[in-house]
């Protein structure tokens, strides 16, 4: 795999993935504000929000194991699962054993995180993707580049072409209506004839044993209710106590993520259907799926298990915006992808992510559980310096200045020749190249120094 | 406010940049301060607060230079900083960065809770107003992203640039939005960090302010030297050397 440099340098030499994700993103950041502005308290709901996630983090054992006992109640089965090739064996045990040819999937990062879709390849299980983005995504045999719009990455007009390349019936007036159809028409009839559904959770309910799913689409419940098996994936972070706790939870996540007071359809699964129900699956199962979470909890990452995946971190993030998910290279892009990507695929591989961000503040200002995202990149980036992972460049620049910088006779000294010599290099004011300073000349010019340095000039004129 | 006492004694930490590429801003910085009554000491000891450091995941390197940094600050009735980001780390960092040492981190909370941007502090602290700066000017103002979001640095500089005769202010589109500096971001980076500061330029441009106006020096450069490698005739200066009527001086890469 090419390295996150090289990925995001492909990205930002691509002017229609700039023209996608502005055009997502910046729909999402204008409506989120104006959904913000209108909401009563929107920061006393973040305060309480902060405090149920933190809560259910803290007493995590506790609540999974009354779900886990309302869920049986309800006539769900529930499955542990430690690591992502555990939930991927649980959940292609239970397709063959109910003898499935196909599924059909309902959006989830978590099935992504654990790399469901490859492991149901492999099986040779067909797949339907029923959310519209994640069937782009699937004809266009891509990832996701976005945890709420996964197709953010492609235009309208890409998507169309795509549309009548690989649709059996496209539609023919180019509009976005007539695109949906289209994708009706390809997906109805399959969705309705698979043998399992899978879907995630947004949130597990542990006094009912219920699971709830938010989309806009319907198709969760399209894919989860006629097919014979309802197989849930979900991380254990997703635990809420009760529906009270949900509630506010879900009002923040639409807001956060969409703008939208609610998502179209949100639906709480109560365990498989019982007698005298109409329609229902015959089996439920939840699958729960740890995946390094109990670890990031006791490794200081505690406070990002209170994400909800609303998506706002990433929609307001000025490099995402500038680079799309992909770049990232992890399941989880932006500053919540920055801080999960370590912890899920290891440092090593991913230790640009948490470099790449100007600590500016602002996901941790838009987060509806208030992760304090900045500091958690920060505690990624002192476990890389501490781990011997930085380049030696910067483990020397930043040593040497700082061992100058404790000896303040010696600081002066130095300062006065830095201000000296960057003089020299400067024409008229300014600075067109610097060498080792490539970094910032090749796309902008540097002010040379005024003069001497501003503590010999105060020296001087304090003497007079 | 009503002290008895003559005057605020005041530390001013000039910070390592100014020191190094614009000492106008640590002069600007004395002359407001004084303007507003305080006694100005400008501490020898002082080099840099660390942030290259603490952001750059090198934490005994920041806690030996916020150690040393306390050492040199503590005694003074305030600290005051011409930048919202070396303030920000002293104010909210330090105490986090020694947390775990019982002998560091009650003097690291004391120097956090007196330090300040200076236009916070001019603002709200001495509660002055510029009397006598002009400045013949449309400018527009960008918000640096430390200082709005860990101190609260907003209405402050604006409270006090309406103060300055002949200078009018038109919003910057974005002005909250990060200009792309961040530190050794903007060379670590280099590539997004330049089509971040791209937009930013060009969203200046677009205000048709003949000046750029921000608290922070670091940001400052980044936004100048793109709009002057684009060919821009927009001229940048901190904003506390129009506050203390210092806007008739060289902008930012202009030579005096």
């Amino acid at each position: 795999m090419t390295g996150f440099k090289t990925r995001a340098d492909a990205a930002l030499a691509d002017p229609v993935l700039k023209l996608a994700v502005e055009r997502t993103a910046g729909t999402a950041e204008a409506k989120r504000a104006l959904a913000v502005e209108a909401f009563p308290d929107f920061e006393r709901a973040r305060d309480r929000a902060a405090a149920i996630k933190d809560h259910v983090i803290t007493h995590l054992g506790h609540y999974l194991e009354r779900f886990e006992a309302n869920a049986i109640a309800a006539g769900a089965q529930v499955h542990w699962a430690r690591t992502a090739d555990e939930a991927c064996r649980i959940v292609i045990g239970i397709c063959k054993a109910a003898g499935a040819r196909t599924v059909a999937r309902s959006k989830s990062m978590l099935g992504e995180e654990i790399g469901l879709p490859h492991a149901l390849a492999e099986a040779g299980i067909g797949r339907i993707e029923t959310d519209l983005a994640e069937h782009i995504i699937q004809l266009a045999d891509e990832r996701p580049s976005h945890i709420i719009w996964p197709a953010m990455h492609k235009t309208r007009e890409q998507v169309s072409a795509l549309f009548r390349a690989k649709h059996r019936a496209p539609h023919e007036e180019e509009s976005i209506a007539a695109m949906a159809e289209s994708a009706r028409r390809e997906l109805r009839s399959r969705m309705l004839g698979a043998d399992v559904g899978i879907s995630g959770a947004n949130f597990l309910i542990a006094d009912t044993g219920a699971v709830c799913t938010v989309t806009n689409e319907g198709n969760a419940e399209l894919s989860l209710v006629p097919p014979r098996v309802h197989v849930v994936t979900a991380g254990i972070e997703k635990i809420v106590p009760s529906m009270g706790h949900a509630i506010p939870l879900l009002r923040l996540l639409a807001r956060s993520a969409t703008g939208a007071a609610l998502t179209q359809y949100t639906t709480f699964y109560t365990g498989p259907k019982r007698p005298g129900d109409r329609d229902g699956p015959e089996e439920m199962h939840i699958v729960l799926v740890d995946n390094g979470r109990t670890a990031m909890r006791e490794e200081g990452l505690a406070e990002m298990l209170r994400c909800i995946r609303c998506g706002a971190c990433m929609n307001h993030c000025v490099v995402f915006r500038q680079i799309g998910g992909h770049a990232y290279g992890g399941t989880y892009p932006g500053p919540m992808g920055a801080v999960l990507t370590p912890a899920l695929d290891g440092l090593e591989r991913s230790r640009d992510l948490p470099h790449a961000c100007t600590l500016n503040g602002k996901c941790q200002e838009v987060c509806p559980v208030r992760i304090p995202l900045p500091t958690l990149l920060r505690g990624w980036r002192e476990r890389s310096w501490r781990e011997g992972l930085e380049p030696v460049s910067a483990r020397w620049g930043v040593g040497l200045w700082a061992s100058i910088a404790r000896r303040p006779r010696l600081y002066r000294v130095v300062a006065a020749l830095a201000a000296g010599s960057l003089r020299l290099l400067g024409n008229r004011g300014w600075i067109a190249r610097l060498p080792l300073g490539g970094g910032w000349t090749r796309h902008r010019d540097m002010p040379r120094p005024e003069g001497r340095t501003f503590m010999a000039q105060y020296r001087k004129e304090k003497r007079r | 406010m009503s002290k008895s006492v003559p005057s605020r004694r005041v530390a001013l930490f000039v910070t390592c940049l100014v020191d190094l590429m614009r000492p106008r801003i640590g002069f600007a910085a004395i002359r407001a301060l004084e303007a507003a009554g305080c006694e100005v000491i400008v501490p020898e000891g002082q080099t840099c607060c660390g942030q290259p450091a603490l952001n750059s995941g090198d934490r005994d390197h920041a806690a030996a230079l916020a150690r040393r940094t306390i050492e040199v600050l503590e005694g003074y009735d305030h600290i005051v900083i011409p930048s919202g980001s070396c303030a920000g780390t002293i104010r909210c960092h330090y105490p986090e960065i020694l947390a775990d040492d019982a002998h560091w981190l009650p003097r690291a909370q004391a120097v956090a809770e007196r330090t300040w941007e200076i236009m916070a502090f001019l603002d709200e602290v001495c509660g002055w107003r510029p009397e006598a700066a002009r400045c013949e000017g449309h400018a527009t103002y960008h918000d640096s992203c430390s200082g709005l979001r860990e101190l609260g640095v907003k209405a402050q500089p604006r409270r006090l640039l309406k103060a300055v005769e002949g200078l009018t202010l038109t919003p910057l589109a974005g002005e909250e939005t990060c200009c792309g500096f961040g530190g050794t971001f903007c060379v670590k980076y280099p590539a997004i960090s330049n089509a971040i500061v791209a937009e930013k330029a060009a969203a200046i441009a677009a205000t048709g302010a003949g000046l750029l106006l921000a608290g922070d020096l670091g940001c400052l450069m980044n936004m100048a030297g793109k709009l002057h490698r684009d060919g821009s005739k927009v001229r940048a200066f901190h904003a506390i050397e129009l506050i203390a009527g210092m806007g008739d001086g060289p902008a930012i890469g202009e030579d005096a």
